[in-house]
């Protein structure tokens, strides 16, 4: 769908085990808004992916990649699958009784639907923020611990909390009254929390489901921020109404819509600057200039 | 002022619709009033009766002696006779309720698909309608005869602590069952989900996120179940005897402060003599003690209330 272009940089992308070297400059971050591109490797690949819940399809043969290291948005009208597409891409929907899916999505070319794969496994590698912020009824520090302590963290919990916190920017915020409830935070910083839980397990892959839509500009434009740091070492999927934050957070856009028949799927997806500017489907260019029901 | 059609009722206050509305209200604050009366003069006479007892035997003696022995010649008025038989049933008893009351709630809750749910739930519910007196020969017919007769023989006797315990912990298991389901089932899915997300199984997700959450619904059904099974008689008076004796041994006849009480209640104890009084004592003792586990209770659940809002 899309030219490859193939920065120099680029290459070690491939492998996970260049992480460190490449976080060394960050206008090379910056680099990457500039110069989307899905990469030699992708970390994970759709392909013909279709949901349903109970007899209604909801999502239908959508294939596509999201990239390493990149922020991939995923947009479109209420209702075209775009939560649905996100949760399958860590297994969260067959939490929901009734939901079936086909289809492939590889992660790191495996198929995390074959039958040989455990759910949890897969979740502990591709994490997620919800668009409602839902800290656990715990203490700050026990809500960032949590993870850790279910998959059995060896290392010091002290140190992975202050960490994950920091790097979730709400340490300054939190590190006098980490044992008060996660309950006691704002919005903004509830959801920064929920960040710094998912990171705390080191996925490699956080999916975000519209998380700013609870929150304030302000919090907003932090949120925002964070995530153009926290792609430097994962990758980020997410999905958003907002088309501003797409265009201001994403390397790729994703866009969606449900025809008559309700049922979503992929209209258009190419590098976020394209999509916005010169998108080749129509109904592409009425959704993002906002002439779209 | 003009009416239009199909227009509004006029604003003006009628007199019949005042005085409707105020019999209303009286009506249902006499109600009130009732409930509450009663409850007052309960109090009331356990009280009043309960102080005539302390008149004629020093509450220091009530507190300290050794022996329960009101009903005969030399008397003696250790209540912690009574308590210690109380405590050994309730005791075994909660080991019973609590334990497989969390765990039927936790698999309804959270295992069960809706439809099982909606089944066992109701059928559970029913377990609880079974009257005690039913439960109580169960425990001495059944649980003494068959079972604990048949695996202890003549270490056991026919009235016992353990029968009784056990099988109040039986009948106590839908309650804990049902109210913490309650509990578990009201807690957000949300909360679930993250924990889902973090890569945690769902056994993970209910002992650590779903019952912290619920904990203070949890515990308000397990105070109510130490409360039920120490104000619980038929299947004491039934099964664990009525002999008043100092300890914790669960294969001996025993006496409980409800045994107690039916027994002189039923007996030809003439009112006002001081065994009649006794009954009165006892069941301040009882009253007290519900109170401060309802105290405790109140206190538990206004400091955790509702967490995860
Ligand atoms: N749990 C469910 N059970 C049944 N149908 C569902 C469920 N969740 C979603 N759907 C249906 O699937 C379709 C896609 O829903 P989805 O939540 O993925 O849309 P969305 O793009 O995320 O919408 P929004 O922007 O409003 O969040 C909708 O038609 C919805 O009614
Ligand atoms: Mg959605």
């Amino acid at each position: 769908m899309t030219e490859t272009t193939v920065v120099p940089w680029a290459e070690g992308l491939g492998d996970g085990a260049g992480h460190a070297s490449l976080v060394a400059s960050s206008d090379m971050v910056t680099d990457a808004v500039r110069w989307p591109m899905t990469g030699p490797a992708p970390v994970i690949e759709v392909r013909d992916l279709s949901v349903h819940y109970g007899a209604k399809q909801a999502i239908d043969r959508i294939s596509l990649d999201f990239g390493r290291n990149r922020i991939t948005a995923i947009i479109g009208p209420s209702g075209c699958g775009k939560t649905t597409l996100l949760r399958a891409l860590n297994r969260m929907n067959e939490l929901i009784p009734g939901a079936r899916t086909t289809g492939q999505v590889l992660y790191e070319a495996q198929d995390i639907y074959a039958r040989d794969v455990d759910p949890v496994a897969v979740r502990r590698r591709i994490g997620m923020v919800f668009q409602k912020p839902n800290p656990f009824p715990k203490s700050i520090y026990d809500n960032v611990a949590y993870g850790a302590r279910i998959n059995g963290h060896e290392g010091k919990l002290d140190e992975l909390v202050e960490r994950s916190l920091r790097r979730a920017a709400l340490w300054d915020e939190t590190k006098d009254k980490l044992r008060d409830s996660g309950l006691a935070l704002s919005g903004g910083q509830q959801q920064r929390l929920c960040i710094a839980r998912a990171i705390a397990i080191d996925p490699q892959v956080i999916l975000m489901d519209e998380p700013c839509s609870a929150l304030d500009p302000i919090a907003t434009l932090k949120i925002e921020e964070l995530m153009r740091e926290l792609a430097v070492d994962y990758t980020i999927v997410i999905v958003t109404h907002n088309m501003q934050q797409a265009s201001r957070v994403s390397d790729m856009t994703a866009f969606l819509l449900a025809g008559e028949e309700r049922i979503g799927r992929l209209v258009e997806y190419g590098p976020t600057v394209d999509i916005f500017t010169n998108p080749r489907d129509t109904r592409t260019e009425d959704y993002v200039s906002g002439r779209f029901g | 002022m003009t009416v239009r059609p199909g227009g509004l009722r006029p604003l003006t206050r009628t007199r019949t619709g005042d005085l409707a509305e105020r019999a209303i209200v009286l009506a249902l604050r006499g109600c009130a009033l009732v409930s509450i009366l009663t409850t007052v003069g309960l109090v009331a006479i356990l009280l009043v009766e309960a102080l005539d007892f302390f008149g004629r035997v020093s509450i220091v003696d009530f507190l300290t002696q050794a022996k329960w022995t009101p009903l005969f010649s030399s008397k003696e008025f250790g209540i912690v006779v009574l308590i210690s038989a109380t405590l050994l049933t309730t005791l075994i008893a909660m080991l019973v309720a609590l334990p497989v009351g969390l765990l039927a709630a936790i698999y309804l809750s959270e295992y069960a698909p809706e439809r099982q749910r909606r089944i066992l739930k109701p059928a559970i519910e029913v377990l609880a309608g079974i009257p005690t007196v039913v439960y109580g020969y169960f425990a001495l017919q059944f649980v003494t005869g068959v079972l604990l007769k048949g695996l202890l023989g003549d270490a056991i006797s026919t009235f016992n602590g353990l029968s009784a315990g056990l099988v109040m912990g039986v009948m106590i298991i839908p309650l804990v069952a049902s109210l913490s389901e309650d509990a578990l089932y009201a807690v957000p899915q949300s909360l679930r989900a993250g924990s889902y997300a973090l890569g945690a199984t769902r056994f993970e997700t209910s002992l650590r996120v779903v019952v912290p959450a619920a904990l203070s619904g949890i515990v308000a059904a397990f105070v109510l179940a130490v409360g039920r099974a120490v104000g619980e008689t038929m299947i004491v008076a039934i099964a664990a005897g009525q002999s008043p004796r100092l300890g914790l041994d669960p294969f001996v006849p025993i006496e409980t402060m409800t045994s107690y009480i039916v027994q002189v209640a039923l007996g030809d104890t003439p009112v006002g003599s001081i065994e009649f009084l006794t009954i009165f004592a006892v069941g301040a003792t009882l009253f007290a003690m519900t109170l401060l586990l309802n105290l405790f209770s109140a206190w538990f659940t206004r400091r955790y209330r509702e967490a995860y809002q």
